[in-house]
């Protein structure tokens, strides 16, 4: 069989047989190019899109999900509805340490001011954070550090700000850390500047402080804003909100079945929603790819077929001459896989043509739609093995349709 | 070389069937040239193709080189074609996309023969024919004569003990027929065995022994005097 395949009479048989004629070889391998193009394709945009997406939330726990107090829509125990909610530190403490799955939980207060230096100064939103944050939603820091625990405990009037507050309150290459700028008419001290990055969720945090600071500054006691929860990822992150918000109305009075009390943008549930996307999208492909292949090699088949029919007479001489059964069928199927592997072959190449096109249109720079669009080696080594097996089982058939006639009755074929 | 008895074959035709073969008895020596003779549609060609083990007899015994022949699978069939068989035909059969050399040497390739190998036993026998300088050309570039001294290179390439020719000469016009059978008889004068099944009398009168078939069974069976064809060439 090996030397079979490394014989030059085998290529020249299936050579010879391909440019009798050359049209419908090249009709026939169009199917089969085309499913693999498609897979290859289609399989290399998702996962570019897929490593675009990872890429922008790559910084960002997402599975996770934010909640805050708004107010009651229904009465409960004694008390009217429209009762405004606030959390408290407590409640997110509790949550943290009841509710099951939890990885975090951030509380987070958020407060829009003047900031002066010098002659400059803008309104900019200020969060009063824990070092905490920096976990969840890891800061891209430019110049300086985050807020650190000792700055919590000192209650220390230090700024973490955005590049842009930097720009609109600096001057051009101006060294910062360390200096001062005016909030609310109080001094703090720049300890880093961060970029703000691709993603932000909720209002836009412009200068991060001490958590503590915010709470004394601003007269906020145990009150926050609102929380951040992150779930460990063998958590559903559905559930994880309804447990912490059914814990919340307990804790803060409220009717269990009140909808309006707390409110959530769920993160983790809108991320699942596009990474579903994309994986229906893979799937798609998947399926349509080995579709338009299967046809494709049907149509190999079905060619092989006609090409055998009308060589019957060249296969009863062959047979009259002493060729085995095994010997003709072994041709054909040779004939078969060669053009499914050379048709795939092909649609390999144009597929990854085609990538390498659509990176260079869609995948330069920070923002690209397609981060590294491309197929796993893996893929198309398995793209390959299914094609010849397709190509072995398909050529069987013309195969065995060309040696079950006796070769008296090809031979008396016209 | 082969011996046939009680030969019986039949082809069924509708809900009928046609009994063609109707107990045949045949020997074949080594070195003979013998033509079946019959007319047309006698089952000449049905007993050929049976001895050529192209197809199978119905009932009765043959048996070719003291190997008997029943039976066989498909693969055993070739491989005795292979091995033993050289045949020749009227319309040549000739693959007409490969070159002389390359239709001489098929029979080679699946003996299992190296292509160097292959090469050379093919040039040996297209030179016997005296073809060797149109060893490149197609068979649309060959005249019939030469295409079936092609044919015949081919069905000596493998060296078989017997040549079965079926109305080799019945494409061919009268000159190019006796040319062909001039080679024919050249071949079994080297020693071949030859069955040549024909219809017409000139062409039978140059073998050696002619049986004659009707309604399926063997009316004559006579040796003759050779008519030496090279004293028409
Ligand atoms: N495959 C077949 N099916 C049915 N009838 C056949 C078949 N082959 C041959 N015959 C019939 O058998 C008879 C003998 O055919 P054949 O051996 O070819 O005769 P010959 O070669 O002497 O002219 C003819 O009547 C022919 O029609
Ligand atoms: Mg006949």
């Amino acid at each position: 069989m090996i030397r079979f395949l490394f014989d030059r009479d085998t290529w020249q048989e299936v050579y010879d047989s391909m440019s009798k004629n050359k049209l419908r070889t090249v009709i026939t391998m169009i199917g089969v190019w085309w499913g693999i193009l498609l897979l290859i394709g289609l399989l290399g945009s998702a996962r570019g899109m897929e490593n675009s997406f990872n890429r922008l939330f790559g910084s960002f726990a997402t599975n996770s999900v934010f909640v805050w107090g708004q107010s009651t829509s229904k009465p409960f125990k004694g008390f009217q509805e429209g009762k405004r909610v606030t959390l408290t530190l407590s409640d997110a403490k509790k949550v943290e340490e009841n509710v099951e799955g939890i990885e975090f939980v951030v509380p987070r207060n958020q407060n829009s001011s003047l900031v002066v230096r010098n002659f400059l100064s803008g309104n900019f939103g200020i969060a009063g954070d824990f070092p905490l944050l920096d976990q969840v939603q890891k800061k891209k820091l430019l110049h300086g550090r985050f807020i650190n625990q000792s700055d919590i405990d000192n209650k220390r009037k230090v700024a973490v700000i955005s590049e842009d507050v930097y720009k609109q309150l600096f001057e051009k290459d101006e060294y910062a850390i360390g200096e001062l700028i005016q909030i609310n008419n109080s001094n703090y001290s720049v300890i880093g500047i961060f970029d703000v990055g691709n993603v932000n969720m909720g209002p836009s945090d412009d200068i991060h402080i001490p958590f503590s600071t915010f709470q004394q500054i601003y007269n906020q006691g145990e009150n926050i804003g609102w929380i951040m929860i992150t779930g460990k990822p063998e958590y559903d992150i559905k559930q994880i909100e309804e447990d912490a918000k059914l814990m919340l109305k307990n804790l803060n009075r409220i009717h269990p079945e009140d909808k309006r009390a707390f409110g959530s943008f769920n993160l983790g549930n809108e991320f699942g929603k596009l990474t579903g996307f994309l994986k229906g999208m893979q799937f798609l492909t998947w399926f349509v790819g080995i579709a338009t292949l299967i046809a494709g090699v049907f149509a190999i088949g079905n060619i092989l077929l006609i090409t055998v029919k009308e060589r019957t007479k060249e296969i009863g001489v062959r047979r009259a001459l002493g060729a085995t059964p095994f010997e003709i069928k072994r041709q054909i199927v040779v004939e078969a896989v060669f053009l499914t592997l050379i048709a795939g072959l092909f649609g390999i190449l144009t597929g990854g043509w085609i990538l390498i096109a659509l990176d260079s249109a869609f995948g330069q720079g920070p923002d690209a739609t397609l981060v590294n669009a491309s197929v796993s080696i893996l893929v198309v080594f398995i793209a390959l093995l299914v094609l010849v097996t397709l190509g072995t089982l398909i050529g069987l058939i013309p195969a065995f349709k060309a040696t079950s006639i006796k070769p008296i009755e090809a031979l008396r074929e016209e | 070389m082969l011996k046939i008895s009680q030969l019986h074959k039949s082809y069924p035709i509708g809900d009928s069937s046609l009994h063609v073969l109707k107990g045949i008895d045949l020997e074949v020596e080594s070195g003979e040239m013998v033509a079946i003779m019959g007319s047309s549609g006698s089952g000449k060609s049905t007993l050929l193709n049976i001895i050529g083990m192209l197809d199978e007899a119905d009932s009765g015994d043959y048996i070719l080189d003291g190997v008997p022949i029943k039976n066989l699978t498909e693969k055993k069939a070739a491989i005795y074609r292979n091995k033993f068989l050289g045949f020749i035909f009227q319309s040549f059969n000739l693959i007409n996309y490969k070159n002389a050399l390359e239709n001489v040497a098929l029979p080679l390739y699946y003996q299992g023969l190296k292509r160097r190998e292959r090469q050379e036993k093919g040039k040996f026998h297209l030179k016997k024919v005296g073809l060797l300088d149109w060893a490149h050309h197609l068979p649309s570039e060959l005249s019939g004569g030469q295409k079936q001294r092609v044919a015949i290179a081919r069905a000596l390439a493998a060296d078989p003990k017997l040549l079965l020719a079926d109305e080799p000469t019945g494409a061919l016009d009268t000159t190019t027929s006796y040319e062909i059978m001039e080679f024919l008889q050249q071949l079994n004068d080297e020693g071949k065995t030859i069955l040549i099944v024909t219809h017409e009398e000139d062409i039978a009168e140059m073998c050696k022994r002619v049986v004659r078939l009707r309604d399926g069974v063997i009316m004559e069976d006579k040796k003759v005097n050779q008519v030496r064809a090279s004293q028409y060439v």
